[in-house]
């Protein structure tokens, strides 16, 4: 019987296996910040041990970062600790470090796939959730926490029970004015934030061939909030276009090597899937969450459900819970919802093509009366190349603000956050109850609902305009 | 770690889904560089309402959670279980945990434990009426024990020898270190590698 990409993959890096016993995989890639780190190192000294893989192991400072002034000390001291304590234990144990004001900072899942150092056949760990982004490469990528990130550290291996596999079909065209967020938006409200849990999905159809590797980042990326371990897409030339004169794509006769490795990362058509879910591409409109967890949405040109609309009790709960904690009423247009700010950014949606999207809606326009915006880049070089195509200009003329890369209002850690009741537009990847700041509540939107957004000043789209 | 045989004690009943991990430690409280002293972090913004049932006295010593499914989603952040471990919790019970709590609580000794919902609708009624209901979640057995019931959970074996010795999971993979260095030998030529620490 043939095998899915995923199992390619993980057999490509089992460096020991028994009856009864997790497989033990070796981690290409171990991206590093400051938030998850910390006790990781501390564990390390501890007990002697010392980085197995420098050469393998990559930091960065992204979640606890002021976005302006970043030339300036970090104003609040247990901030400032925890990324001097990043900057120590990189010196200390010799991992190259990308700081605030170095031109390759950024969100570590914007950085990677910019450095070229993100390739398909990987497998790739951080201590971060979202760390399935990478999955778009055809790498195999997902989230740890900080005891696994030490183990990681130590031995440059992590023991994982086999998960299972699942396929989503999406074939079609996308019509114009939906994007590749409003795909996982749907896709995560039909199967539930528990729908992919035990899986690593696996997005296949011409729906997505047709994306960009940027497009496809935002799907790996969500994958994480429909409960799945990992989401990826095999490779094909469009991989291989974007890698190619990268920093750390390889060159000559390795990039033929290498290309000649990728070619073969697929599923085979004999390979079988635990399960199956299948999208119509052609029906997709604009979506967005109207609740307190990513499955909680509906297509922006409907109304608020009611709690009666759902199936079962746990899920008319929640919604009832969701509709309060929000200050939503049931069956209102979904249009009709005041915004007070607008968040275009995040390791989902903070890449250069989601600014160019925004700024080319907002061109020419400003955002309504009393509208807040902030523009924060995934990375510098993001933002640099924002700068050279004069996109910074649009979002200031527009009223918006332009900020330094970092994680910034994804959630309420650093100094970006919504005020108590302040109702957003975020281009982020989760709508919890407090994720943006307590009391705050969460609509999560693609670039172009948000640029569309903080010009009318109520969720909207391009065709509202 | 601290050895996992046998655990009695009361519980608390948590009657709600999809608690995610915001829920259970804030953001704000990630910034701290340690391991401990997240008890105040633990459920915080619920915590603020005096309704809370974290915060009613009859609860005060509980040391099992018995939450709605979907405990646990969102974020990979361990603080999540070292919150619950900080604030006293030995063993959380639900119909179904996000992945990667899950894997992060079997790690760091916070033993999670998967029971039918029906069996955690049964829990909530009996704790509600009677909060000093003795439970014990016993790994040797593979049991949860309450007023003369047992219901059986699954657990892999391995997790549960490795739970029940105690044992560093970084100790037990370095008895493997010949075998990360072979595999290491073998790995193509083309493979990415990072640039040196700047000095």
């Amino acid at each position: 019987m043939g095998k899915t990409l995923a199992e390619k993959i993980w057999g490509d890096h089992v460096v020991y296996s028994a009856p009864g016993e997790p497989d033990l995989l070796y981690i290409d890639l171990h991206l590093i910040h400051e938030v998850t780190s910390p006790q990781a190192f501390d564990g390390l000294r501890l007990a002697g041990r010392k980085v197995r893989r420098p050469d393998l192991t990559i930091a960065t400072e992204d979640h606890n970062t002021p976005t302006i002034d970043i030339n300036k000390p970090i104003a609040d001291p247990i901030s400032k600790l925890q990324v001097d304590t990043l900057r120590k234990n990189a010196a200390e144990f010799g991992i190259r470090l990308h700081s605030l004001g170095d031109i390759e900072q950024g969100i570590v899942h914007v950085v990677g796939p910019q450095l070229g150092i993100t390739q398909p056949g990987m497998t790739i760990v951080c201590g971060d959730s979202h760390t399935s982004t990478h999955g778009a490469f055809g790498a195999l990528a997902f989230g740890i926490g900080t005891s696994e990130v030490e183990h990681v550290l130590a031995t440059q291996t992590l023991p994982q029970s086999r998960p299972k596999m699942m396929a989503v079909n999406i074939e079609g065209t996308l019509r114009k004015g939906v994007t590749s967020k409003d795909i996982i938006l749907a896709l995560i409200a039909k199967i539930g934030t528990g729908g992919g849990q035990g899986y690593v999905i696996e997005y296949r159809g011409s729906a997505i061939r047709a994306l960009s590797m940027e497009a496809r980042m935002t799907i790996c990326n969500l994958s994480i909030e429909a409960g799945a371990r990992a989401g990826l897409i095999a490779p094909d030339q469009t991989t291989f276009d974007y890698i190619k004169g990268r920093p750390h794509a390889p060159e000559g006769a390795e990039w033929d090597r290498a290309v000649e490795y990728w070619s073969a990362l697929f599923s085979d058509n004999d390979a079988h899937f635990d399960a199956q879910v299948d999208l119509d591409a052609n029906t997709l409109s604009p979506f967005v969450t109207w609740g307190t967890n990513p499955g909680q949405g509906a297509p922006l040109d409907s109304l608020i459900p009611a709690p009666s609309d759902f199936a079962d009790e746990a899920s008319r709960n929640a919604a009832e819970r969701a509709l309060e904690y929000m200050d939503l009423a049931p069956k209102t247009p979904l249009k009709s919802v005041k915004i007070d700010t607008v968040f275009l950014g995040s390791c989902t949606n903070g890449r250069i093509e989601d600014l160019r999207a925004a700024a080319e809606i907002m061109k020419g326009r400003t955002i309504a009366p009393g509208l807040r915006m902030l523009v924060v880049p995934g990375s510098a070089r993001v933002r640099e190349q924002a700068q050279r195509e004069g996109l910074n200009q649009v979002f200031l003329d527009a009223g918006a603000e332009w900020r330094e890369a970092g994680c910034s209002m994804c959630l309420g850690m650093n100094p970006d956050q919504l005020k108590p009741g302040e109702r957003s537009a975020s281009t982020s990847n989760r709508n919890f109850e407090g994720r943006q700041g307590k009391g705050g509540r969460t609509h999560l939107v693609s670039p172009l609902v948000a640029a569309a957004t903080a010009i009318r000043g109520t969720l909207s789209s391009p065709d509202d305009l | 770690m601290k050895a996992f045989i046998s655990h009695t004690g009361t519980a608390i009943p948590l009657r709600r889904s999809n608690v995610d991990t915001d829920q259970i430690i804030p953001a704000q409280y990630l910034k701290r560089v340690t391991r401990s002293g997240f008890e105040d972090g633990l459920f915080n913004a619920w915590r603020q309402d005096p309704e809370f049932v974290l915060n009613q006295p009859q609860y005060s010593s509980a040391t099992i959670l018995v939450a709605g499914p979907d405990f646990g989603t969102g974020s990979s952040r361990e603080h999540a279980v070292w919150a619950l471990q900080n604030y006293g919790f030995e063993a959380v019970l639900s119909a179904r945990f996000a992945d990667i709590f899950r894997n992060n609580s079997l790690k760091g000794g916070l033993l999670t434990v998967i029971l039918p919902q029906e069996i955690i609708e049964e829990l909530w009624a009996l704790i509600e009426s009677d909060p000093t209901t003795q439970i014990t979640v016993d790994l040797e057995a593979r049991e949860v024990r309450y007023t003369g019931k047992k219901v059986a959970f699954e657990l892999d074996d391995y997790t549960r020898w490795r739970l029940m010795e105690g044992l560093d999971d970084i100790g037990l993979t370095l008895r493997q270190a010949d075998s990360i260095a072979q595999f290491e030998e073998k790995r193509p030529s083309f493979k990415v590698r990072t640039l040196p620490a700047r000095s």
